[in-house]
């Protein structure tokens, strides 16, 4: 601290004209005052010392670098390009606030590139600076919904993954506050894991806000009648809200193509390390109508003239719609949210490029699908959704007489982290769990995991 | 001693095109191994996946090599002023973030832990989060934190979602239905209570800079769910009363909130429990040394008391003699988002505080305070600056918010003008206020514990160069920026839904002639 010396501390104190420092404090009665010793653990004054208790805290932990994972369900693990890492640490965009549009002006233009190219990704020309998470863009997308029709029930997959489930229902609220938006769900055919038509059928009605469906579902498996529970949505007169993960984006249609309203997803695939959930991040985009974007709660970047001919720069657009402008009455709320993770993410996808994504699409579904398959000849293993998954795909072994704990518990123990323990959220698929292999995993990886799964429920 | 002459400096300007407009159709930045023969014999994906869902049209993305991807975006970056100049954003307590956080953040130890992973392989980063626990309880006095909240506004979220929870254990959800706040509070509170269900009572301010007690006394009823509230305010006033505002709404059935954004200048004055106060707020990203990134990730601490932490969002972390464990809270309010929340960010705040000891948390209190009155007789001094509640006298907490009310009356230079002229000297423009505006023309600086007197001396100056620029030739400050990446943005357009264009695709569309000129030139 560059006036802690005696020196700045006195010439600071002579120049106010107080005689200490406590004197500042005038404000705060003294019944306010906290004048104990604070019980915290000791300094590590040096650098030398930190990083050594920190990594000597660190290394108790075993990551998915060492250990061979199948986790998926929210967080991937996906390459993280090696410039990601630069840009992302570079001094200028760790330490920027807020700056105006000119002096910030590389910062904005990186905001407004992603804007720009998540919105090729997804066919829309409407896409929001990014929220906090996809769960979080669910719950905002579903408000917005509910705003523009004035109606209070969404209907949801039921295969959803139970924690964006949680944070929806959350987001609206429970019954009995006002505003409240009910969130039912809508079963899934047990033979392939795809959405129930009759069972939406039933509940569609003109008093539905919006129905959410997401591709890849939560189970991996692509939903191919999306067209058509579009049409159904819309024939009531609710949004038809799609929900992604970009990545699959080279190999699977545009959300807009199939006629979702409003897309929301992850931007954790494009280039964020997991971080223990803290790669997590989450965009809302729709078609550049005027009605979605006066509902908009994020941040939105404009690209827009300067006074210099011929230039172009970036400001906020629609500023005074959120929670800063309106307070209570503005969209939601806006606060901090993943601004530097978007800024990764941009140059995740202009390193990609179409063929980038065309080819990483193509080399998930071919590693995931070949996966499943060697799976399939593990004795008692089944997969219970064989066919159009996308990275992730459901095993279960209730064939095996074991349970997906015990299993992953002997998984655990060969340095391998099996998939997503599922027989607690649902019940009904008995002993399953949710598998996500991705283009780091190799034929070999997959050997392994096999081999070790023979031993367990030999 | 730095010399505190304002010297004009000349940012990066690269002439950028948008990352659209470059690359070359064939080119590649980064390419995957093809799948080893087994894998390739597993089909395409053009029949691994449904035909109505595949992709027709690859989706329209700059071409680049990966060396023309990083000079691009390191070229972006030499366009952001940053901390690499003075930046005394106000009400966000800028820090230095130490580096060795940034380095420990890319270990595989973190930044490749998955947060489903059994919690037996997370025990180092589970401690972290325990650790840092601690910390917290001892600098508010509350039982229990959760690091879930994904910045300060999704902690003011956090609160009134345990509100609501606390409300439905006692049957008063939908009875105690109205959220009392503060018109200085920030805008996170009143939106988050709105956004979970809950009417919004405003307070005014009145003579001592504050909502008077009759005006608290008049608010709070068998209505009311909760107060939040802050203090000091971005204005540098403390409320001196805030005991008794927390006795009475306890007194009237409510829940007291403590949204302590404006922490940096009491760290270790005063705790949130010791006032009475049943939860509090911090956030990570501010006052415990984690980067801003232009907002976020961020971390918003939420703390309460024991009655309270039944109602926190799933999961804990909880130390057992068999090591750290991941519960649901007995009546969990569920989630505010998925996962854990930010943990990345709790170990750096959690490495920040290490760092500083409780000794050092002490002195950078005592420092941004010090700073911050000291900066006060500097701008004071400049003509055309007045400072919030010109009245109330006596010294204020580590942030003062100013008004440019008395320039623009003589100058018609505004605050805006002002702010783009002082980046010509490597400056970042001031926060100005949240809204609503109580004084014209504002700005509020915040120096803390991290800028020295040097610098806070620069800033002046560089405040005290523009003011007089205004009175002797307006037009250079109006005109301003002269050195920054690129001119003064003409925003207008970007309220009108024929002109704004948040992707490339919108723009093209809205403005195809423009960008046709401009590729051309």
């Amino acid at each position: 601290m560059a006036n802690a010396t005696e020196e700045a501390k006195a010439a600071m104190l002579r120049a106010i004209g107080a005689p200490s420092i406590e004197s500042l404090f005038a404000q705060i009665p003294e019944d306010h005052r906290f004048r104990g010793t604070l019980d915290l653990p000791p300094q590590l004054a040096s650098e030398v010392a930190l990083k050594r208790h920190m990594l000597g805290l660190l290394k108790k932990n075993q990551d998915c670098e060492q250990s061979l994972s199948f986790l998926g369900s929210g967080i991937w693990q996906h390459h993280v390009p090696a410039i990601v890492d630069e840009v992302v640490g570079r001094t200028e965009f760790l330490t920027s606030v807020w700056g105006t549009p000119s002096s910030d002006h590389g910062r904005n233009q990186a905001w407004f590139e992603f804007c720009s190219m998540m919105g090729e990704l997804v066919g829309l020309e409407f896409v929001g600076l990014p929220v906090y998470s996809w769960g979080c863009a669910i719950g905002n997308a579903v408000r917005m919904a509910s705003r523009l029709n004035g109606r209070r029930e969404v209907l949801v997959p039921a295969g959803m993954d139970p924690e964006r489930l949680d944070v929806l229902r959350q987001y609206c609220q429970p019954a009995g506050t006002q505003g409240h938006v009910a969130v039912t769900t809508v079963a899934y055919e047990p033979a392939t894991g795809l959405l129930d038509l009759a069972d939406l059928a039933t509940k569609l009605s003109p008093t539905i806000a919006a129905v959410y469906i997401e591709n890849p579902g939560s189970f991996g498996v692509v939903e191919p009648r999306s067209a058509e529970i579009g049409r159904l949505a819309h024939a009531m007169g609710a949004e038809f809200i799609v929900g992604v993960d970009p990545i699959s984006l080279g190999v699977l249609a545009p959300p807009a193509d199939y006629g979702a309203d409003i897309v929301v997803g992850t931007i954790q695939t494009l280039g964020a390390h997991m971080a223990a959930g803290g790669g997590a991040g989450g965009f809302i985009a729709s078609r550049d109508e005027e009605r979605y974007a006066r509902e908009y709660p994020t941040l939105n970047i404009s690209i827009a003239p300067t006074d210099r001919p011929g230039e172009h720069g970036f400001a906020l657009s629609l500023a005074h719609q959120s929670s800063y402008g309106m307070r209570e009455e503005g969209k939601d709320w806006t606060g901090n949210s993943v601004y530097l993770t978007t800024i990764g993410c941009a140059a995740y996808m202009a390193l990609m490029g179409p063929a980038g994504f065309a080819e990483i699409g193509e080399v998930i579904t071919q590693r995931s699908h070949h996966a499943a398959k060697v799976l399939c000849g593990v004795p008692g293993v089944r997969i219970m959704f064989p066919s159009g998954f996308f990275k992730e795909f459901l095993v279960n072994f209730d064939g095996t007489g074991k349970s997906v704990e015990a299993i992953n518990a002997a998984l655990r123990a060969r340095g391998i982290f099996g998939g997503r323990d599922l027989s607690a959220d649902f019940p009904a698929l008995g002993q399953s769990a949710l598998y996500a292999v991705t283009e780091i995993h190799t034929a070999e990886d997959i050997a392994r995991l096999a081999a070790a799964l023979e031993e367990i429920v030999a | 001693m730095t010399d505190a002459t304002p010297r004009e400096v000349q940012q990066a300007r690269w002439h950028e095109p948008v990352v659209m407009a470059l690359g070359a159709a064939g080119r590649r930045g980064i390419t995957f191994a093809t799948p080893e023969p087994e894998v390739a014999a597993i089909g395409s994906a053009a029949t691994l996946l449904p035909g109505a869902m595949r992709r027709k049209t690859r989706p329209a993305l700059p071409e680049m090599t990966e060396h023309d991807t990083l000079r691009h975006y390191v070229r972006l970056s030499q366009q952001v002023l940053g901390m690499v100049g003075i930046s005394l954003f106000g009400t966000c307590t800028m820090k230095y973030n130490p580096r060795v956080s940034e380095a420990l953040g890319l270990r595989p130890q973190l930044a490749e832990l998955h947060p489903l992973q059994h919690p037996s392989t997370l025990q180092g980063m589970l401690e972290i989060v325990w650790n840092f626990e601690q910390v917290l309880k001892a600098l508010s006095g509350m039982d229990r934190f959760t690091f879930q909240a994904a910045g300060g506004a999704d902690a003011a979220y956090t609160h009134v979602c345990v509100t609501r929870g606390w409300l439905e254990s006692r049957g008063e959800l939908g009875v105690r239905d109205e959220i009392v706040t503060s018109i200085q509070a920030h805008p996170c509170n009143p939106a988050t209570a709105a956004a979970g269900g809950f009417k919004v009572v405003s307070l005014p301010l009145e003579e001592g800079g504050y909502p008077s007690i009759a005006a608290l006394r008049a608010a709070i009823g068998p209505r009311t769910a909760a107060l939040m509230i802050n203090n000091p305010d971005d204005m540098g006033i403390y409320n001196p009363q805030m005991r008794e505002w927390v006795r009475l709404v306890k007194e009237a059935g409510a829940l007291a909130f403590y949204d302590h954004a404006n922490f940096n200048g009491v760290m270790g004055k005063i705790r949130a429990r010791d006032l009475g106060f049943d939860a509090c707020m911090f956030m990570l990203h501010k006052t415990f040394g984690g980067p801003k990134g232009g907002g976020g990730p961020a971390t918003g601490a939420y703390g309460c008391t024991e009655e309270l932490a039944r109602f926190l969002p799933k999961p804990m972390v909880n130390k057992t003699p068999s090591g750290f464990t991941l519960d649901v809270p007995p009546h969990s309010v569920g989630k505010v988002r998925e996962f854990m929340g930010n943990l990345h960010i709790v170990m750096r705040a959690y490495a920040w505080a290490r760092g500083m000891g409780a000794a050092g948390i002490h002195e950078a209190s005592d420092l941004s305070v010090l700073a911050n009155n000291y900066m006060e007789k500097g701008l004071l001094a400049i003509r055309g600056v007045t400072k919030s509640h010109p009245d109330i006298g006596g010294p204020r907490m580590e942030m003062t918010r100013y008004s440019l009310g008395t320039l623009k009356e003589e100058t018609g230079v505004g605050v805006g003008d002002v702010a783009n002229r002082m980046t010509d000297f490597g400056v970042d423009a001031p926060w100005l206020a949240h809204e609503p505006w109580h004084f014209p023309e504002p700005f509020t600086p915040e120096a803390g514990e991290l800028w020295s007197k040097e610098d806070i001396d620069t800033w002046v100056a560089v405040v005290a160069q523009v003011c007089a620029e205004a009175y002797a030739d307006p037009a250079r400050v109006t005109g301003a920026p002269h050195n920054a990446a690129i001119g003064k943005v003409q925003g207008e357009g970007c309220e009108d839904p024929a002109r704004w264009a948040t992707t490339w695709r919108a723009y093209l569309r809205k403005h195809g002639a423009v960008a046709q000129q401009q590729a051309a030139e």
